[in-house]
Formats: C-alpha cells, structure tokens, sequence
C-alpha cells in the first residue's frame, strides 16, 4: 500500500510538474487566438469556375488548331465553365470530325452531334481535380504572399461544406486594406505582342478590321499615362497567344524607370528567357504589351533582342511597386477570390476580453473552492487540489500540442471548473451514502471510487462526443472553445479519479483513521 | 453536511405537472419567436458590425442622429448599442445585409458608416473591431450549426443505447431536445442575438444536460439489478432520491461558474453564459423531472408488484435514514 501510494504519486508529481514546466511563463508558452491578439480574419471564396473555363477553352483552341489543320471548318463556342460546342459539322465531313475530336475525349464526354451539333463536357473527376486544385494553388499563393508580408504566425486553412472556401488569418496586423489587395489580385503577368493600338476607342482599334475582331488576336485595355498628366483608358490589339507569361518569371523587385518614377523589374527563368529572347529578337522594331491581370500596363517598343530582364512601368506609388513585385514573385492566383467575411479585432479589444476572461475564471475559481470547501471540508480540500491539477493539466497539455487559446476557449477553461467538481461531487456523495449504510471508512472510501468510475466514464464519453461535433462545426474561436473542453473532460477524468483517490490513501494511511471528514 | 438527508421526494408523481409546465415554456417560446423572429447575430444573418471606441462616449440618441444624417440610406435599420463595460465610452453599430457585403464591396457599408461618424463631429474615436459577413457564410453556418446539433444528439442516443436500453436512450434525448427548446425559449424571451458562441453554448448543454441524465439512469439500472421487484416506477423514483443531492450540487457549481462568466466574462461571451445559466437550470430540471418520467412512460412494466414501497424500506439498506459520520 505505501509502496503504491509513493507511485502514485511520483507518477502525479511528474505529470503535473511537467505541465508547470510547460506553460511557464504563459505570455510565451500559450498561443493567443486572433480575438485575443488582435488581427485580421478573412474568408474568401475561389471562384474555382475560372479554372475549370481556362481549361474548356485550352482544350476549345487545341481542338481548332487539329480541326483547322484537317480542314475541318465550323463553328465554336464555349457555353459554360465546364462545356463547349462545336456547332456546323457537315454530314460529309463527320467521320473525319469525330476521328480528329478523339484525342479531345481524354478529358471531354461528347454528345450524341444531332444536327452537325457537339457538345463536349468536362468528366466529372477531372472536374473534381481541377477545382481541388485550384483552391490548393490558392492557398499556396496566398501563404507565400502572406509569409513575404512578414506576418507573424498567419494561417491560411481550407473550411466551408463545398470546399471552396479559404481562411485568412493574420494576427497584429491593422491595415486591413492592404492586406486585401495583396491577397486578392491576380498578379497573373503576360508579355504579348501588339498588333495595333492605342486607340481611344475599341471602335477606333477595330475600324482597319470592320469592326471584328481576328480569331488569333484580342483587345485589352490600358491605361495611357505620362508623368503629370491625367490617366486616360486607350485600347490595344494584341496577340491573343502571350510570349511569355508570369509562371516563366524568376524574380520581381521594386526599381525606379527613366523618369524616376516607381517601377517594378523583373527577370526571367531559363526556359522563359529561350521564349523571351527568341520572340523580341524576330520581332526588333515592334512594341510589347506588358499586361497585367488582363490590362495593359505599358507597350514599350523592342529596341533589340532582349534575354532574360523586363520593367513593368506605370503610375506606382512606391508602395505599390512594392506590393506589386511581391504579388508577381509569389506566383498567379489560379482562380479569381471573392471575399465573404472580414473580422477585424483591435488589439484593445483583444486585451479587453483577455482581462475579463482572467476576472471571470478567477471569481468562478474563488466561488467553486469556496463552496466545495464548506460543504465537503477536509474532503473539499482534496477536491480544490483536483480542481488545480485539472486545470494545469489542460493549459500543459494545451501548450505542448500547441493549440490556440480563445475567448470562448477562456468560457470552457471556467466551465471546466464547474463541471470538474461534478466528479468529485459524485464520488463524495457516494461515500457518504456507503458511510450512511454503516460501512467501513476505507471500504466506504473504496466502493465510492469503483461504483462511481463507471458513471463517470459514460458521462465523460458522451460529453466528448459532443465536444466532438462542436469542434467539426466551428471555426477559430470555436474550436478553441471545442479542445478546451476536450482537454478539460480528459484531465478531469484523471484528477477526479487518480489524484484524489490518491489523496484519499495519503490521509488514510497516515492515520490509520476510523472516521473522514466529508 | 447534506442539502437533503434521506430525500424521498415523489417525482414520477409530478411528471404530468412537469410535463405540462415545459410545454407552455416551449410554446410561449416559440410564439416569441414567431412574433418577433430570432435576432441572428452577424455570422448568422449577414451584414456588418462596427465597433467603436469614443474617448467621450456619445448617447445612442446621437449616434443614431448622426447616423440618421450622414450614413446614405439613413439610420432607420441600423442597430446601435452601447458594447461592453458602459465606463469604457464603447458603441456597437449594426447594419443589415445590403447584398453588397462581397468581393471588393464588402467592407463599403462599413466604411460609410465611419465615414457618417466623422462627419458628425461626436469627438474622437477608434474603430477597434469590424465583422463583416456576407450571405454564403451565414447560410454556410446555419446548416452546420443545425447539422452538429443533429449529429451529436444521434451520436450520444448510439451510446446511450449501446450502454444502456434503447428506452434510457430516448429519454436522454427527450430530456436534451427540451432543454434545447427551453433555452431556446428564453433566449427569444431575453431578445439575444443568436451568435456562433451561442450555438456552442447550445451544443456544449446537449453534452451537460446529458450528464445529469445518466448519472441517474447509471443508479437506476444498478437498482434495478436488486434483488427486489420494485415497479419500475418506484426504482426510477427512489434512483432520483438517491442523487439527488449530488444533482443539486453539481448543478449548483456549474451555475456558479457561468454566472461568473456572465458578470466578468464580457460582452463577447455574454450571450454564451446566458445561454449556460438557462440550459443548467433546465439540465438539471429536465434530467429529474423529464428524462426518468420518459423512461417510465416508454418502459411501462406489466402489472405492478404490490409494494410495500421503498419509501419504508429502501431499495438498498444502504439508504436507510443513519447517523452522519462527524469529522474527526
């Protein structure tokens, strides 16, 4: 017996000193939620429809080029992200279409082609693929323009039932706007060669082509602009098929242009500069659009063949440039984002709730101990030490996984006081019970820890399985909410059964007692 | 010391009264609600809220006219309210959905209504929180939120069943699925918003409330494993007796907690400890008067033994009325 008491407690001793060791000194060793700390939280939506349209018109423009080369003539439209159409296939010509169109039906399901009518829609699993990847390239864009940002601790997570959705977090920081611009833009960078323009109308571009626009070409707007003087919309034509685009990109650093103006330069990777340097040097004399996210930013002429380096010009602020330069680096975004939340927290706001938090719990702690101890006595003594491993227990185990205490995950620390003694109470009243019916004081002590274990376990199970679904459902400061109490119900488990007992054995075999105060 | 000492209170007796007493809570809750709707907080109904910070705090009365002049659309559905410790000069403003609240619009009603503040001259102030959300996540949150309800009351029934009888299972939920209604009934009552923290107070009681209920159902299947053929109506009864002080105590040092939580915790987490006072009030209510009543109307044994009742003579001779042991 006393050999099993001083491995009881060693094994306690051990335990809790640990947990000390690992939540000392607690501003450092326990992570602060966003609602604590303060910070930006964002949702946005990938419109993943975007990828999926790329995808039906690259295989659209393939298809018309072996169409074009087999003499095949008809028509083409793309009529939803994830369907085109083929429409006009002469009866004579049907045979020659479907054997060329085979090697579009790796990916594409074609209808049955009534009335020389095709329609090509996407397979499912590629579907499937192909948005998945794209909020996975979102995510990765994100992070990276996140970590040059230089936030501390930021998190980007996949949530929503679709699987669409990406949060945002970023602690400490203030200028929300900032942080959104980065995280949204594009930054998707083509170099195309210009066919004509500026013009200050489309109408104007288009007149030498009767107003319709040549199949391998596309108009884009522009901004003309001249160090002080108003920005002014002029268009361009240019080639629909870029030279070179952001993927063949190195690196991007803010510069300043001829003017002294803020620009960005970049330079290019191997196989972009073998594209680059063979493009500009066919093409010496002509300009080059630089387009960014579908707009124009500059057309400079190409004075010689140029390799591997580039300037992008334009009306930047240095900020800008900056901004710009570090959206290009971290890589295109695959899909347009939508936003769909924004949560700012201030940081007194933060440090508001963290001070109330701490006033709550201790008040529910001086509450709790106040009326274990005069109810139960000595016996309340034991449960306000159990109460104590409990809760160092929880915040130790917290702090070694490494989660995030929140505000509501404070309302489950103070929950887990009331609800912890619950399994004191339990087994006291047992005792008390088997005392009543005139048992021993250790067979009573005995019978109210085994009977009880049995009720606790149930109650303790079904209380996770709750803990469970609410940590599925949440969010953030939810979850939070959702491990502390997890945490909580697994210690309490532990310090309502083992460390009291334990307790009970100590005073029991110092004083061989014949009576206990409870 | 004991609240109760051989408490033989006849609860099954009082089912129907208890019964009846729960249904005109949750029906008068719901006509609240069908009246006057459920307040959705911001994550639930979309929309945007601004939280600001004056070093001299302003009436709502001049808020709302600052509003009612300077923020396009007028203040007319905009909800403002002081947040937080009244000393701390901070204010809540509030804005329905627009349908705006996406892509690069969705901080725009926002920032119009900072805009309308400075322009009203009511002194220096801070914005130092915003919430914006736009429809998809409120609908998003609402199907989840309902959804890990569902899932997590047929989660703990499976249990309940395996441990127990399928007839202790439907108990428990009965007794869950009114607390749930009760609490709900007061939060319309009481007018608070329904918010994330609610629906975690809401779920985390499906879990309390569920506590109370198989600790007695824990006694009564060990009652009913005695020798003596009680009717099931006595075991139960003589099971919520026997702990019912421990019912009482638990129930009594959880509310302690959440009133602290309530007093202290702050704004954020006042809805959240509203809702816990509510549901372990109810919990334990439900868990003496509904749970075991459910099990005696679902279980009803055949003829009843004539008993001599265990109010003489206890199911255990362990509940006989005996001396106290005094500590030493």
């Amino acid at each position: 017996m006393a050999n099993d008491i001083r491995w009881r407690v060693l094994l306690i001793v051990v335990l809790v000193g640990s947990c000390v060791w690992a939540i000392i000194p607690p501003d450092k060793k326990i992570r602060l939620g966003l609602d604590l700390k303060g910070g930006v939280h964002l949702v946005l939506r990938v419109n993943t429809d975007d990828a999926l349209r790329l995808e039906t018109e690259t295989t659209m423009e393939r298809l018309r080029e072996d169409l074009d080369k087999a003499g095949v003539t008809v028509n083409y439209n793309v009529i939803s992200p994830t369907e085109f159409q083929v429409t006009g296939v002469q009866p004579a010509q049907e045979a020659l279409f479907r054997s060329t169109a085979a090697a579009v039906e790796v990916n594409y399901n074609r209808g049955s082609g009534a009335g020389g009518t095709y329609t090509f829609t996407i397979k499912p699993n590629l579907e499937v693929t192909l948005r998945n990847d794209a909020v996975t390239q979102a995510l990765q864009t994100i992070e990276r323009r996140i970590n040059e940002l230089g936030v501390t601790e930021p998190m980007v997570a996949k949530q929503g039932s679709e699987g669409d959705q990406l949060m945002v977090q970023l602690p400490g920081v203030t200028d929300v706007q900032r942080a959104k611009d980065i995280i949204h833009s594009t930054a998707l960078l083509e170099l195309k060669l210009v066919e004509t323009g500026p013009a200050p109308t489309r109408d104007a571009l288009l007149q030498p082509y009767k107003g319709v626009v040549p199949p391998n070409l596309e108009v884009l707007p522009g901004v003309e602009a001249r160090p002080g003087e108003r920005a002014e919309t002029v268009y361009w034509l240019v080639r629909k098929v870029p030279v070179v685009t952001g993927r063949d990109l190195r690196n991007a650093k803010p510069t300043v242009d001829e003017y002294n103006q803020p620009a960005v330069s970049f330079s290019l990777n191997n196989q972009g500069a073998a594209k680059f340097s063979k493009a500009t040097g066919e093409n010496v004399g002509r300009q080059l659009a630089i387009v960014l996210d579908s707009q124009v930013r500059s057309a400079p002429r190409i004075e010689s063949r140029i390799s591997d380096e580039g300037r992008i010009t334009g009306n930047f602020t240095q900020q800008e440039a900056q901004d710009l330069s570090l959206v290009l680096r971290s890589g295109a975004l695959p899909a347009s984002l939508t936003y769909l939340e924004e949560r700012t927290i201030g940081p007194t706001l933060g440090a508001d709730s963290i001070r109330s938090g701490i006033m709550a719990a201790l008040v529910s702690l001086a509450l709790v101990m106040g009326f274990m101890l005069f109810y139960y006595k000595l016996a309340g003594i034991n449960s306000v030490v159990a109460l104590f491993f409990n809760l160092i227990i929880l915040l130790g185990a917290m702090s070694y996984i490494g989660a995030t205490m929140t505000l509501p995950g404070i309302a489950g620390f103070v929950l887990t006081m009331g609800v912890g003694v619950d399994s004191n109470v339990l087994i006291f009243e047992r005792i008390k019970e088997e005392l009543a019916a005139q048992r021993g004081v250790r067979a009573s002590i005995n019978a109210g820890f085994s009977r009880v274990f049995v009720t606790l376990l149930d109650t303790h199970i079904s209380a996770l399985i709750s803990a469970a679904f609410l940590f599925q459902f949440g969010t953030g400061p939810i979850r939070g909410f959702a491990t502390t109490l997890t945490f909580g119900l697994i210690s309490n488990l532990f310090t309502a059964t083992f460390v009291s007992r334990t307790l009970f054995m100590m005073v029991l075999q110092r004083r061989q007692a014949q009576t206990v105060s409870i | 010391m004991q609240i109760f000492k051989n408490p033989n209170f006849n609860f099954v007796k009082y089912r129907w009264h208890a019964l009846v007493l729960s249904w005109v809570i949750v029906l008068s809750g719901l006509a609240a609600v069908a009246v006057k709707g459920i307040p959705l907080g911001v994550e639930f109904s979309g929309g945007s809220a601004i939280i600001v910070d004056f070093t001299q705090r302003p009436s709502i009365e001049q808020v709302r006219r600052a509003l009612d002049r300077y923020f396009p659309g007028g203040g007319q559905n905009v909800v403002v309210q002081s947040y937080g410790q009244p000393s701390l000069g901070q204010i809540m403003v509030r804005v329905p959905r627009t349908g705006k609240e996406q892509g690069t619009a969705l901080s725009e009603t926002a920032d119009a209504v900072v805009n309308a503040l400075k322009q009203s001259n009511l002194g220096q102030f801070t914005v130092i929180g915003t919430e914006i959300v736009g429809p998809v996540v409120g609908r998003d949150l609402t199907q989840k939120g309902i959804l890990a309800t569902l899932l997590s009351l047929a989660g703990i029934l499976v249990y309940i069943a395996f441990r127990f009888q399928l007839s202790f299972a439907v108990g428990a939920i009965v007794a869950s699925v009114h607390d749930l209604l009760v609490t709900m009934a007061f939060l319309a009552f009481f007018r608070y918003d329904l918010s994330l923290n609610v629906i975690a107070a809401i779920l985390t009681l499906t879990g309390y409330s569920m506590n109370d209920t198989i600790v007695i159902f824990d006694r009564v299947r060990e009652n009913l494993r005695g020798v003596r053929r009680d009717s099931l109506n006595e075991v139960v009864n003589v099971s919520v007796n026997q702990t019912l002080n421990r019912t009482i105590i638990t129930g009594g040092t959880t509310l302690l907690s959440v009133i602290a939580l309530f007093l202290f915790g702050g704004e954020v987490l006042r809805g959240f400890a509203f809702t816990m006072i509510v549901g372990v009030i109810t919990g334990t209510y439900s868990s003496v008067f509904i749970a075991a009543a459910i099990v005696t109307f679902w279980r009803r044994r055949a003829p009843r033994t004539p008993v001599v009742a265990a109010v003489t003579q206890p199911v255990r001779a362990k509940a006989k009325p005996a001396r106290k042991v005094r500590a030493s």
